[in-house]
């Protein structure tokens, strides 16, 4: 593909926010994933000041109501747990303590992780041995088991949760960034950046990382939904976040005993986890596109058709 | 009409891409007759394979489309018949080999597998598959044939792959061979031989032969006839000889004008204090001795070329003058300081008087940084060259220096043509103001009028910055019209060191000789005497 030379005219490049902007009018899935996202984030915020009475009072006569119940008031509407306290409410209420330890523990990790990974595939053989060892270990040990000792000596918290998940989601992004810094460094433009004296920061931040993080960042939306099972998991094992504080994982897990027989108790939770990873993964998706010199153009040129 | 083995006649091809409909091929005709050679001769881009894709069925539709035109074999109309005849015609009767033997190669299978592969699926019986199999083999002149069948397509040279390549695509005794850059990825003395193969088969045979290549020198080489192309239209046609001779085309004359090796040689200015001076130097990977003691003089504002071909140790040892690499012994005094004990401090500083130019120029520059980014990265890791109020005049100065404009700063590497991107990639070097600037085969990738344009912008930088160049390339036409000095490498050792006047007119060394003699003039007088010296010296 040639280019154009004779356009002597130097067209103006539009600024970075307004640039976005339009790739993501072009991508209507991902404009979908990030209103739903911005709605979730908005609930988490305010969620627990507004409904938090109202999802934890108990009313046993309404136990299990079933949901489509359209003569109540909204929070009804998604029918009632074992307890009597409306699904609505607390899935709401919940998006809070769910978000800040799934996302805790997926931005720690993969922190973490990127970081020793960028260590590991550009420093000496030793440095390398050493972590990667180290993540053998995480490996090898059942991530429960780990998580089960580390509550029970710390005692259950939610910035203890985030921090046991996130020590097990680890090696993920280690083993993965490593594995492509080893194949990166020996391009081309690495080895020119070193013929020019850049400093191994400077290859390893400026010339390396960009190309790793459009894979970690579709793993770490990939992880969300995985951190916020585990979590679940805990909770049932009674080390994790504990009622009268709610999960959407903790409330599927209560609803499994009824599963047979309401469905919903399980159901909604279950459904706003999956909607929210399915949106950061529509998202991460896009972003991978348009923050790639090379892919732009599939998003630039749906705004405007050519034929 | 139907006398012409094959006929191309008024054919389109469109592609449907982001960017709108591409014309690939714009209405093209052109025949071929058995037992004769036609070449198609074009740059990148120029749309020279899509027409034989399309007579192989290899074209992807969608998002290809073949607008208009037919391809008659033998009067059939290969366009319009159904699947399963045509996939009985691939193979049988029109056979390919591709550039790259290695990607065409099944890496998990036997070579004698594959080729009784090619056998069997059109209705040879295993046991005379096999016999045929160490037949074919034995006659492309792979040595010990019977191991060889056994052995997996990494264990051959680069050579020999292709030559099992045109074993499995003679297997069933085609009436077409399409030829697509057969030779390009190998070294000239193995293309030489590759070539000379093919014209030895096609006269036992009788088979026509469509080769398609981006060098006059094979087309003067093999083509009894040849097709022009330039942006999916065909130009010129005509014999070998007279397109060389008498082009009608501008386009056809400006290729025979690029083509290397036509001007005045340098005569190298007087010697005196060098520059980069390297003793001995030496380098082995495990059992391997890539370098045997390499030793030369450079002078300041001098070029000197290093040639050889593929394993002669020539990017090892750019490698090393750059510390890529460490070497195992000898010297290499840059002003009197020897490169390879300074610390990295000295190393540093050493960067900005050193630098690359890379083969690759789609590789060497980093996908996701723009023309300014890329150009200014210079001053960011050396900040002392120059204050940041003045990158962006200077970054627009270098891009006119090297032929791009202002306007150009702000696209990606992939917005641009391989021979910009090598252009950004000198600017990118000159950003330091280096002495010394290393060029590992930087023209190799490029087209021929390209690679001119390159070599002469080269040539200009040196005359009127007084830049020093180490020019390591494999193909010896190119550096004739640029280099002061030649270094030709063998194995690891310097086999020739000298002018450029004493290693072109009277090489020394019997490998230098052979190196001249398998490089391929476009001329294709010139290149019969030399094919008639050549056997000569074989008999």
């Amino acid at each position: 593909m040639t280019l154009v030379t004779n356009d002597s005219v130097i067209l103006e490049e539009p600024s970075f926010a307004r640039r976005m902007w339009r790739m993501l009018l072009a991508d209507k899935f991902a404009l979908c994933a990030v209103i739903f996202l911005i709605f979730i984030l908005i609930l988490a915020i305010i969620g627990p000041s507004w409904l938090g009475d109202l999802a934890t009072k108990q009313n046993l006569r309404g136990r299990n109501a079933a949901p489509f119940d359209w003569e109540r008031g909204w929070v009804w509407w998604m029918g009632a747990d074992a307890l009597g306290r409306p699904l609505l409410a607390r899935i709401i209420v919940a998006t809070q303590n769910t978000l800040m330890v799934a996302a805790g523990a997926v931005a720690l990790s993969a922190v973490a992780g990127t970081f020793l990974g960028l260590i590991a595939g550009f420093s000496s053989p030793r440095v390398n041995q050493v972590i990667m060892r180290l993540a053998d270990v995480i490996m090898s040990f059942p991530s429960l088991l780990i998580a089960v000792i580390v509550l029970y000596i710390l005692g259950s918290s939610i910035l203890n949760l985030m921090l046991v998940l996130a020590i097990t989601r680890i090696p993920v992004y280690l083993r993965t960034t490593r594995a492509e810094v080893l194949e990166i460094r020996e391009r081309m433009f690495v080895q020119a950046a070193r013929v020019m004296g850049a400093s191994k920061n400077r290859i390893l931040f400026r010339h390396i990382l960009p190309v790793v993080l459009p894979t970690l960042t579709t793993l770490a939306t990939l992880d969300f939904a995985y951190v916020m099972l585990a979590e679940s998991a805990l909770s049932f094992l009674g080390i994790g976040i504990q009622p009268p504080e709610i999960t959407w994982g903790l409330m599927i897990s209560q609803g499994r005993q009824y599963l047979t027989n309401a469905w919903w108790l399980s159901f909604w939770p279950g459904l706003a986890i999956i909607l929210t990873t399915m949106s950061l993964n529509l998202l991460s998706n896009w972003l991978r596109i348009a923050l790639d010199p090379v892919q732009r153009w599939r998003l630039e040129m749906k705004g405007h058709k050519n034929g | 009409m139907a006398d012409h083995l094959l006929e191309v006649r008024n054919l389109s091809v469109e592609f449907h891409t982001a960017v709108g409909v591409v014309k690939a091929v714009r209405n093209i005709s052109y025949h071929l007759d058995r037992g004769e050679t036609l070449a198609i001769l074009g740059e990148s881009g120029s749309g020279k394979s899509v027409s034989s894709s399309a007579i192989m069925n290899l074209i992807d539709m969608p998002p290809g489309r073949i607008s208009s035109g037919e391809i008659l074999l033998d009067g059939v109309d290969l366009l319009t018949m159904p699947a399963h005849e045509r996939r009985r015609i691939n193979g049988r009767r029109v056979a390919m080999i591709f550039q790259d033997p290695l990607s065409h190669l099944n890496p998990v299978y036997t070579v004698g597998w594959q080729i009784r592969e090619a056998l069997t699926t059109h209705g040879t019986d295993a046991a005379k598959a096999a016999s045929e199999a160490l037949r074919l083999l034995t006659r492309v002149g792979i040595p010990d044939p019977e191991r060889s069948l056994s052995k997996y397509p990494h264990e051959f040279s680069g050579g020999q792959r292709q030559r099992v390549m045109i074993a499995m695509a003679l297997a069933l005794r085609p009436d077409l061979l399409i030829a697509d850059e057969p030779t390009t990825a190998l070294d000239v003395t193995v293309q030489a031989e590759v070539l000379a193969l093919l014209e030895e088969l096609q006269q036992e045979t009788g088979m026509a032969i469509l080769i398609i290549t981006h060098d006059l020198g094979v087309v003067a080489e093999v083509a009894d006839r040849v097709v022009v192309m330039e942006k999916g239209v065909l130009v010129e046609t005509g014999t070998v000889r007279e397109v060389y001779k008498n082009p009608q085309h501008p386009y056809t004359k400006k290729l025979i004008a690029a083509a290397p090796g036509k001007g005045d040689m340098h005569a190298p200015a007087a010697r005196v204090e060098p520059v980069l001076s390297v003793h001995d130097v030496r380098k082995r990977y495990g059992s391997f001795e890539a370098l045997k003691g390499i030793s030369f003089d450079l002078m300041p504002g001098e070029t000197m070329a290093v040639v050889g071909e593929s394993g002669s140790g020539k990017s090892t040892l750019a490698r090393i003058l750059l510390r890529l690499d460490e070497p195992d012994s000898g010297k290499a005094l840059w002003k009197g300081r020897d490169l390879f004990t300074m610390s990295p401090a000295e190393l540093y500083k050493l960067r900005r008087d050193l630098q690359m130019v890379f083969q690759d120029p789609t590789q060497s520059l980093n996908p996701r940084m723009t023309v300014y980014q890329l150009i200014s990265e210079a001053w960011v890791i050396h900040p002392d060259i120059l204050p940041k109020a003045r990158w962006r005049e200077r970054v627009a100065e270098l891009l006119v220096q090297v032929g791009l404009g202002p306007e150009h700063m702000g696209r990606y590497p992939h917005q641009f043509s391989g021979g910009q991107r090598q252009r950004i990639a000198i600017a990118r070097a000159l950003a330091l103001e280096p002495q010394l600037i290393i060029c590992d085969e930087a023209v190799s990738a490029l087209d021929v009028s390209v690679q001119a344009q390159v070599i002469a912008l080269l040539d200009k930088l040196r005359k009127e910055m007084g830049i020093a160049f180490i020019f390591i390339a494999h193909d010896l036409p190119v550096v004739r019209d640029f280099a002061d000095h030649v270094m030709v490498m063998q194995k690891g050792n310097v086999v020739e060191l000298g002018t450029v006047r004493d290693v072109f007119e009277t090489p020394r060394q019997d490998y230098t000789r052979a190196l001249l003699a398998a490089g391929l003039d476009p001329d294709p007088d010139v290149q019969a005497e030399h094919r008639a010296a050549r056997l000569r010296r074989a008999s």
